[in-house]
Protein backbone atom coordinates (compact mmCIF):
# COMPACT_ATOMS: atom_id res chain seq x y z
CA UNK A 1 0.00 0.00 0.00
CA UNK A 2 0.98 3.73 -0.22
CA UNK A 3 2.02 5.83 2.64
CA UNK A 4 -1.40 5.81 4.19
CA UNK A 5 -0.97 2.06 5.02
CA UNK A 6 1.29 3.47 7.94
CA UNK A 7 -1.41 4.73 9.77
CA UNK A 8 -3.58 1.38 9.78
CA UNK A 9 -0.19 -0.60 11.13
CA UNK A 10 -1.13 -3.73 13.00
CA UNK A 11 0.58 -1.47 15.98
CA UNK A 12 -1.46 1.27 15.36
CA UNK A 13 -4.95 0.33 15.07
CA UNK A 14 -7.74 0.01 17.16
CA UNK A 15 -8.45 -2.90 19.13
CA UNK A 16 -11.52 -4.16 17.09
CA UNK A 17 -9.75 -3.81 14.18
CA UNK A 18 -6.67 -5.72 15.40
CA UNK A 19 -9.35 -8.18 16.63
CA UNK A 20 -10.77 -8.53 13.31
CA UNK A 21 -7.65 -8.82 11.57
CA UNK A 22 -6.33 -12.03 13.78
CA UNK A 23 -9.70 -13.58 12.94
CA UNK A 24 -9.08 -13.23 9.64
CA UNK A 25 -5.59 -14.23 8.72
CA UNK A 26 -6.14 -17.38 10.93
CA UNK A 27 -9.49 -18.23 9.16
CA UNK A 28 -7.18 -17.51 5.90
CA UNK A 29 -4.64 -19.84 6.62
CA UNK A 30 -8.01 -22.56 7.10
CA UNK A 31 -7.44 -25.81 5.57
CA UNK A 32 -11.40 -26.33 3.62
CA UNK A 33 -12.07 -28.94 5.92
CA UNK A 34 -11.36 -26.80 9.38
CA UNK A 35 -14.25 -24.47 8.14
CA UNK A 36 -16.89 -26.85 6.50
CA UNK A 37 -17.30 -29.35 9.25
CA UNK A 38 -18.00 -26.75 12.42
CA UNK A 39 -20.16 -24.65 9.63
CA UNK A 40 -22.43 -27.22 8.47
CA UNK A 41 -22.62 -28.87 12.03
CA UNK A 42 -23.42 -25.54 14.02
CA UNK A 43 -24.63 -22.89 11.36
CA UNK A 44 -26.15 -24.91 8.79
CA UNK A 45 -28.93 -22.45 8.37
CA UNK A 46 -26.45 -19.31 7.81
CA UNK A 47 -28.56 -18.26 4.29
CA UNK A 48 -25.27 -16.09 2.61
CA UNK A 49 -26.05 -14.63 -0.04
CA UNK A 50 -23.07 -13.71 -2.79
CA UNK A 51 -22.80 -9.99 -3.00
CA UNK A 52 -19.99 -10.12 -5.51
CA UNK A 53 -19.40 -13.20 -7.79
CA UNK A 54 -16.38 -15.10 -6.50
CA UNK A 55 -13.34 -14.50 -8.48
CA UNK A 56 -9.48 -15.55 -8.56
CA UNK A 57 -7.23 -13.28 -9.47
CA UNK A 58 -3.07 -12.05 -8.86
CA UNK A 59 -2.02 -10.23 -6.60
CA UNK A 60 1.75 -7.99 -6.58
CA UNK A 61 3.56 -9.44 -3.89
CA UNK A 62 5.88 -6.64 -2.55
CA UNK A 63 8.88 -7.49 -0.10
CA UNK A 64 11.98 -5.68 1.31
CA UNK A 65 15.27 -6.88 2.53
CA UNK A 66 16.11 -7.18 6.14
CA UNK A 67 12.42 -5.12 6.80
CA UNK A 68 13.95 -1.80 6.01
CA UNK A 69 15.04 -2.21 2.85
CA UNK A 70 13.74 -0.40 -0.03
CA UNK A 71 9.83 -2.18 -1.78
CA UNK A 72 10.74 -4.19 -4.33
CA UNK A 73 7.83 -6.34 -6.48
CA UNK A 74 8.95 -10.25 -5.54
CA UNK A 75 6.20 -12.05 -7.68
CA UNK A 76 2.43 -12.14 -8.26
CA UNK A 77 0.32 -14.84 -6.48
CA UNK A 78 -2.90 -16.62 -6.86
CA UNK A 79 -5.88 -15.27 -4.79
CA UNK A 80 -9.53 -15.92 -4.73
CA UNK A 81 -12.14 -13.18 -3.31
CA UNK A 82 -15.40 -13.82 -1.91
CA UNK A 83 -17.62 -11.56 -0.56
CA UNK A 84 -21.25 -12.92 1.13
CA UNK A 85 -23.86 -11.03 3.47
CA UNK A 86 -25.61 -13.37 5.94
CA UNK A 87 -29.35 -12.71 6.19
CA UNK A 88 -29.23 -10.32 9.12
CA UNK A 89 -26.80 -7.76 7.61
CA UNK A 90 -23.53 -8.90 8.43
CA UNK A 91 -21.44 -8.63 5.18
CA UNK A 92 -18.00 -11.15 5.18
CA UNK A 93 -14.85 -10.77 3.33
CA UNK A 94 -12.39 -13.45 2.01
CA UNK A 95 -9.26 -13.11 0.66
CA UNK A 96 -7.25 -16.71 0.46
CA UNK A 97 -4.24 -17.76 -1.84
CA UNK A 98 -4.70 -20.14 -4.41
CA UNK A 99 -7.91 -20.84 -6.79
CA UNK A 100 -10.37 -22.78 -4.13
CA UNK A 101 -13.85 -21.15 -4.91
CA UNK A 102 -15.85 -23.00 -2.21
CA UNK A 103 -13.13 -22.32 0.35
CA UNK A 104 -13.18 -18.57 -0.04
CA UNK A 105 -16.76 -18.46 0.39
CA UNK A 106 -16.58 -20.73 3.79
CA UNK A 107 -13.87 -18.32 4.73
CA UNK A 108 -16.00 -15.46 4.36
CA UNK A 109 -19.19 -17.18 5.87
CA UNK A 110 -17.05 -17.76 9.22
CA UNK A 111 -16.00 -13.98 8.75
CA UNK A 112 -19.49 -13.04 8.75
CA UNK A 113 -20.64 -15.26 11.65
CA UNK A 114 -17.56 -14.29 13.55
CA UNK A 115 -18.70 -10.71 13.01
CA UNK A 116 -21.87 -11.75 14.67
CA UNK A 117 -21.47 -14.27 17.61
CA UNK A 118 -17.62 -13.79 17.86
CA UNK A 119 -17.39 -16.08 21.30
CA UNK A 120 -18.94 -18.84 19.13
CA UNK A 121 -17.05 -18.60 16.30
CA UNK A 122 -13.38 -18.33 18.10
CA UNK A 123 -13.99 -21.69 20.38
CA UNK A 124 -15.31 -23.51 17.34
CA UNK A 125 -13.61 -22.40 14.50
CA UNK A 126 -10.85 -20.55 15.41
CA UNK A 127 -9.16 -21.99 18.51
CA UNK A 128 -8.72 -25.54 16.62
CA UNK A 129 -6.82 -23.24 13.89
CA UNK A 130 -4.79 -21.31 16.05
CA UNK A 131 -3.78 -24.84 17.75
CA UNK A 132 -2.69 -26.79 15.00
CA UNK A 133 -0.68 -23.33 13.11
CA UNK A 134 0.94 -23.16 16.60
CA UNK A 135 2.15 -26.79 16.72
CA UNK A 136 3.17 -26.69 13.48
CA UNK A 137 5.19 -23.86 13.75
CA UNK A 138 6.83 -26.02 17.04
CA UNK A 139 7.72 -28.92 14.79
CA UNK A 140 9.60 -26.70 12.25
CA UNK A 141 11.13 -25.11 15.10
CA UNK A 142 12.32 -28.05 16.34
CA UNK A 143 13.15 -29.29 13.17
CA UNK A 144 15.34 -26.36 12.32
CA UNK A 145 16.50 -26.23 16.07
CA UNK A 146 17.78 -30.51 15.64
CA UNK A 147 20.00 -29.72 12.26
CA UNK A 148 22.21 -26.27 14.29
CA UNK A 149 25.95 -26.73 13.27
CA UNK A 150 28.52 -25.01 15.58
CA UNK A 151 30.44 -23.76 13.87
CA UNK A 152 34.59 -23.41 14.76
CA UNK A 153 38.09 -23.01 13.13
CA UNK A 154 40.69 -25.25 12.46
CA UNK A 155 43.76 -24.25 12.18
CA UNK A 156 44.96 -25.89 8.99
CA UNK A 157 48.62 -24.51 8.90
CA UNK A 158 48.92 -24.35 4.90
CA UNK A 159 49.89 -20.03 5.04
CA UNK A 160 52.04 -20.58 7.72
CA UNK A 161 54.26 -22.82 5.91
CA UNK B 1 -30.15 -6.54 1.67
CA UNK B 2 -27.86 -4.90 -0.43
CA UNK B 3 -28.40 -4.88 -4.55
CA UNK B 4 -26.29 -6.82 -6.87
CA UNK B 5 -24.31 -5.89 -9.60
CA UNK B 6 -22.87 -7.97 -12.57
CA UNK B 7 -23.13 -11.51 -11.90
CA UNK B 8 -20.43 -11.85 -14.49
CA UNK B 9 -18.27 -9.14 -13.91
CA UNK B 10 -15.88 -9.77 -16.75
CA UNK B 11 -17.67 -9.93 -19.89
CA UNK B 12 -21.13 -7.65 -18.97
CA UNK B 13 -18.49 -5.18 -18.01
CA UNK B 14 -17.18 -6.06 -21.56
CA UNK B 15 -20.99 -5.20 -23.34
CA UNK B 16 -21.20 -2.23 -21.54
CA UNK B 17 -18.00 -0.98 -22.65
CA UNK B 18 -18.78 -1.67 -26.45
CA UNK B 19 -21.57 -0.22 -26.41
CA UNK B 20 -20.63 3.15 -24.40
CA UNK B 21 -18.02 3.26 -26.53
CA UNK B 22 -19.96 2.79 -29.70
CA UNK B 23 -22.40 5.33 -28.06
CA UNK B 24 -19.96 7.83 -28.10
CA UNK B 25 -18.53 7.32 -31.21
CA UNK B 26 -21.72 7.89 -32.93
CA UNK B 27 -23.68 10.88 -30.87
CA UNK B 28 -27.12 10.53 -30.28
CA UNK B 29 -27.30 6.66 -31.19
CA UNK B 30 -29.57 5.11 -28.52
CA UNK B 31 -28.42 1.89 -27.58
CA UNK B 32 -29.82 -0.78 -24.59
CA UNK B 33 -27.36 -0.99 -21.98
CA UNK B 34 -27.39 -2.56 -18.73
CA UNK B 35 -31.00 -4.45 -19.00
CA UNK B 36 -29.99 -7.52 -16.72
CA UNK B 37 -28.76 -4.91 -13.52
CA UNK B 38 -31.30 -4.22 -10.77
CA UNK B 39 -29.99 -1.42 -8.87
CA UNK B 40 -31.46 0.93 -5.77
CA UNK B 41 -34.36 3.10 -6.88
CA UNK B 42 -33.99 5.94 -8.64
CA UNK B 43 -31.11 5.10 -10.34
CA UNK B 44 -31.26 3.87 -13.33
CA UNK B 45 -29.83 0.63 -14.84
CA UNK B 46 -28.35 2.13 -18.20
CA UNK B 47 -26.59 4.69 -15.11
CA UNK B 48 -25.47 1.82 -13.29
CA UNK B 49 -24.26 -0.14 -16.16
CA UNK B 50 -21.89 2.76 -17.07
CA UNK B 51 -20.13 3.51 -13.75
CA UNK B 52 -19.66 -0.12 -12.77
CA UNK B 53 -18.03 -0.72 -16.00
CA UNK B 54 -16.26 2.83 -16.29
CA UNK B 55 -15.63 3.56 -12.88
CA UNK B 56 -13.00 1.88 -10.61
CA UNK B 57 -10.30 2.73 -7.46
CA UNK B 58 -8.78 5.53 -9.39
CA UNK B 59 -11.54 7.30 -10.70
CA UNK B 60 -13.30 9.81 -8.36
CA UNK B 61 -16.95 9.61 -8.60
CA UNK B 62 -19.14 12.62 -7.87
CA UNK B 63 -22.53 12.23 -7.21
CA UNK B 64 -25.08 14.50 -6.95
CA UNK B 65 -26.88 15.44 -3.20
CA UNK B 66 -29.98 14.42 -4.54
CA UNK B 67 -29.46 10.87 -4.59
CA UNK B 68 -29.82 9.00 -1.67
CA UNK B 69 -26.63 7.80 0.32
CA UNK B 70 -27.35 3.88 -0.92
CA UNK B 71 -26.71 4.91 -4.46
CA UNK B 72 -23.13 6.05 -3.41
CA UNK B 73 -22.85 3.06 -1.31
CA UNK B 74 -23.88 0.63 -4.02
CA UNK B 75 -21.62 2.38 -6.75
CA UNK B 76 -18.62 2.48 -3.63
CA UNK B 77 -19.42 -1.11 -2.77
CA UNK B 78 -18.93 -2.31 -6.47
CA UNK B 79 -16.94 -0.46 -8.21
CA UNK B 80 -14.80 0.64 -5.41
CA UNK B 81 -14.29 4.20 -6.53
CA UNK B 82 -13.52 6.90 -4.23
CA UNK B 83 -16.06 9.91 -3.59
CA UNK B 84 -14.92 13.23 -4.98
CA UNK B 85 -15.90 15.67 -2.60
CA UNK B 86 -16.45 18.61 -5.60
CA UNK B 87 -17.52 18.30 -9.04
CA UNK B 88 -14.60 19.83 -10.31
CA UNK B 89 -12.40 16.71 -9.23
CA UNK B 90 -14.13 13.84 -10.57
CA UNK B 91 -13.62 11.66 -13.56
CA UNK B 92 -16.88 10.75 -13.53
CA UNK B 93 -20.36 12.26 -12.28
CA UNK B 94 -23.26 11.26 -11.81
CA UNK B 95 -26.97 13.79 -12.09
CA UNK B 96 -30.23 13.56 -12.11
CA UNK B 97 -31.80 15.87 -14.53
CA UNK B 98 -35.28 15.26 -12.97
CA UNK B 99 -34.30 16.71 -9.94
CA UNK B 100 -32.70 20.19 -11.16
CA UNK B 101 -30.53 22.21 -13.12
CA UNK B 102 -26.89 20.72 -14.71
CA UNK B 103 -24.44 23.24 -14.67
CA UNK B 104 -22.04 21.85 -17.05
CA UNK B 105 -19.42 24.67 -15.92
CA UNK B 106 -19.21 23.40 -12.49
CA UNK B 107 -17.30 19.44 -13.55
CA UNK B 108 -13.69 19.96 -14.75
CA UNK B 109 -13.00 20.49 -18.11
CA UNK B 110 -8.97 18.97 -17.95
CA UNK B 111 -6.17 21.26 -18.71
CA UNK B 112 -4.37 22.03 -21.79
CA UNK B 113 -1.59 19.10 -21.42
CA UNK B 114 -4.26 17.00 -20.66
CA UNK B 115 -7.68 17.70 -22.01
CA UNK B 116 -8.32 14.17 -20.99
CA UNK B 117 -8.57 14.49 -17.44
CA UNK B 118 -12.10 15.95 -17.62
CA UNK B 119 -15.62 14.89 -15.81
CA UNK B 120 -17.91 12.47 -17.68
CA UNK B 121 -21.23 13.14 -16.41
CA UNK B 122 -23.65 10.52 -16.39
CA UNK B 123 -27.26 12.54 -16.69
CA UNK B 124 -30.21 10.36 -15.72
CA UNK B 125 -33.63 11.43 -17.78
CA UNK B 126 -36.91 10.15 -17.63
CA UNK B 127 -36.46 9.72 -22.09
CA UNK B 128 -34.18 9.80 -24.94
CA UNK B 129 -36.09 10.16 -27.36
CA UNK B 130 -39.57 12.19 -26.13
CA UNK B 131 -38.50 15.39 -24.98
CA UNK B 132 -38.05 18.76 -27.53
CA UNK B 133 -35.54 18.24 -30.66
CA UNK B 134 -32.11 18.79 -30.65
CA UNK B 135 -29.69 18.19 -33.53
CA UNK B 136 -26.47 17.13 -33.64
CA UNK B 137 -23.75 17.26 -36.28
CA UNK B 138 -19.71 17.01 -35.80
CA UNK B 139 -17.45 13.91 -35.85
CA UNK B 140 -18.90 10.53 -36.09
CA UNK B 141 -21.99 11.77 -38.04
CA UNK B 142 -22.21 11.77 -41.91
CA UNK B 143 -25.58 13.34 -41.46
CA UNK B 144 -27.36 15.29 -38.74
CA UNK B 145 -28.32 12.81 -36.13
CA UNK B 146 -31.38 13.88 -33.44
CA UNK B 147 -31.70 13.30 -29.87
CA UNK B 148 -34.85 14.20 -27.28
CA UNK B 149 -34.33 14.25 -24.26
CA UNK B 150 -36.27 15.37 -20.91
CA UNK B 151 -36.43 17.01 -18.76
CA UNK B 152 -33.64 19.14 -19.61
CA UNK B 153 -32.24 22.74 -18.66
CA UNK B 154 -33.36 25.23 -20.84
CA UNK B 155 -30.09 26.72 -21.35
CA UNK B 156 -28.80 23.48 -22.23
CA UNK B 157 -28.03 24.38 -25.49
CA UNK B 158 -26.45 27.39 -25.07
CA UNK B 159 -24.29 25.28 -22.19
CA UNK B 160 -23.07 22.83 -24.63
CA UNK B 161 -21.98 25.36 -27.07
CA UNK B 162 -19.48 26.84 -24.15
CA UNK B 163 -18.32 23.14 -24.04
CA UNK B 164 -18.01 22.57 -27.83
CA UNK B 165 -15.93 25.77 -27.33
CA UNK B 166 -13.52 25.11 -25.73
CA UNK B 167 -12.64 22.20 -27.25
CA UNK B 168 -10.22 20.19 -26.73
CA UNK B 169 -11.01 21.09 -23.46
CA UNK B 170 -14.36 20.12 -22.22
CA UNK B 171 -17.02 17.42 -20.27
CA UNK B 172 -18.43 14.78 -22.13
CA UNK B 173 -21.97 13.42 -21.58
CA UNK B 174 -23.72 9.84 -21.18
CA UNK B 175 -27.69 10.59 -21.42
CA UNK B 176 -29.29 7.75 -19.24
CA UNK B 177 -32.97 6.70 -19.53
CA UNK B 178 -34.30 3.41 -17.47
CA UNK B 179 -31.85 0.51 -19.72
CA UNK B 180 -30.92 2.92 -22.66
CA UNK B 181 -28.29 5.39 -23.14
CA UNK B 182 -26.84 7.74 -25.85
CA UNK B 183 -24.13 9.63 -25.53
CA UNK B 184 -23.20 13.63 -26.43
CA UNK B 185 -18.81 13.81 -26.39
CA UNK B 186 -17.33 17.34 -26.25
CA UNK B 187 -16.88 17.39 -30.39
CA UNK B 188 -19.95 17.18 -31.02
CA UNK B 189 -21.95 20.54 -31.55
CA UNK B 190 -25.61 20.50 -30.69
CA UNK B 191 -28.40 22.63 -32.45
CA UNK B 192 -32.16 23.21 -31.11
CA UNK B 193 -34.52 21.31 -33.76
CA UNK B 194 -37.80 22.20 -34.66
CA UNK B 195 -40.10 19.58 -33.82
Amino acid sequence: MNAKGAATSPQTEPPEIAARRRAMTLLARARRNELAEPIAKRWPDHGARDLKPIESGLVMLRGRIGGDGAPFNLGEATVTRAVIELPTGERGFAHILGRDASAARLVAIADALWQRETGDVETVILAPIAERLAAEAAKARAETAATRVDFFTLVRGEDAA
Amino acid sequence: MSALAFADPTFESQTAFRRIMRAMSAPGTILACGEALAPPPPLARAAAAALLTLADFETPLWIAPSFPAAIGDYLAFHSGAPRADAPDKAAFALVDLSAGGLDLARFALGTAEYPDRSTTIVAQASTLAAGPRLRLSGPGLKSEATLAISPLPTDFVAQWAANRAGFPLGVDLIFVADARLAALPRSTTVTEGAR
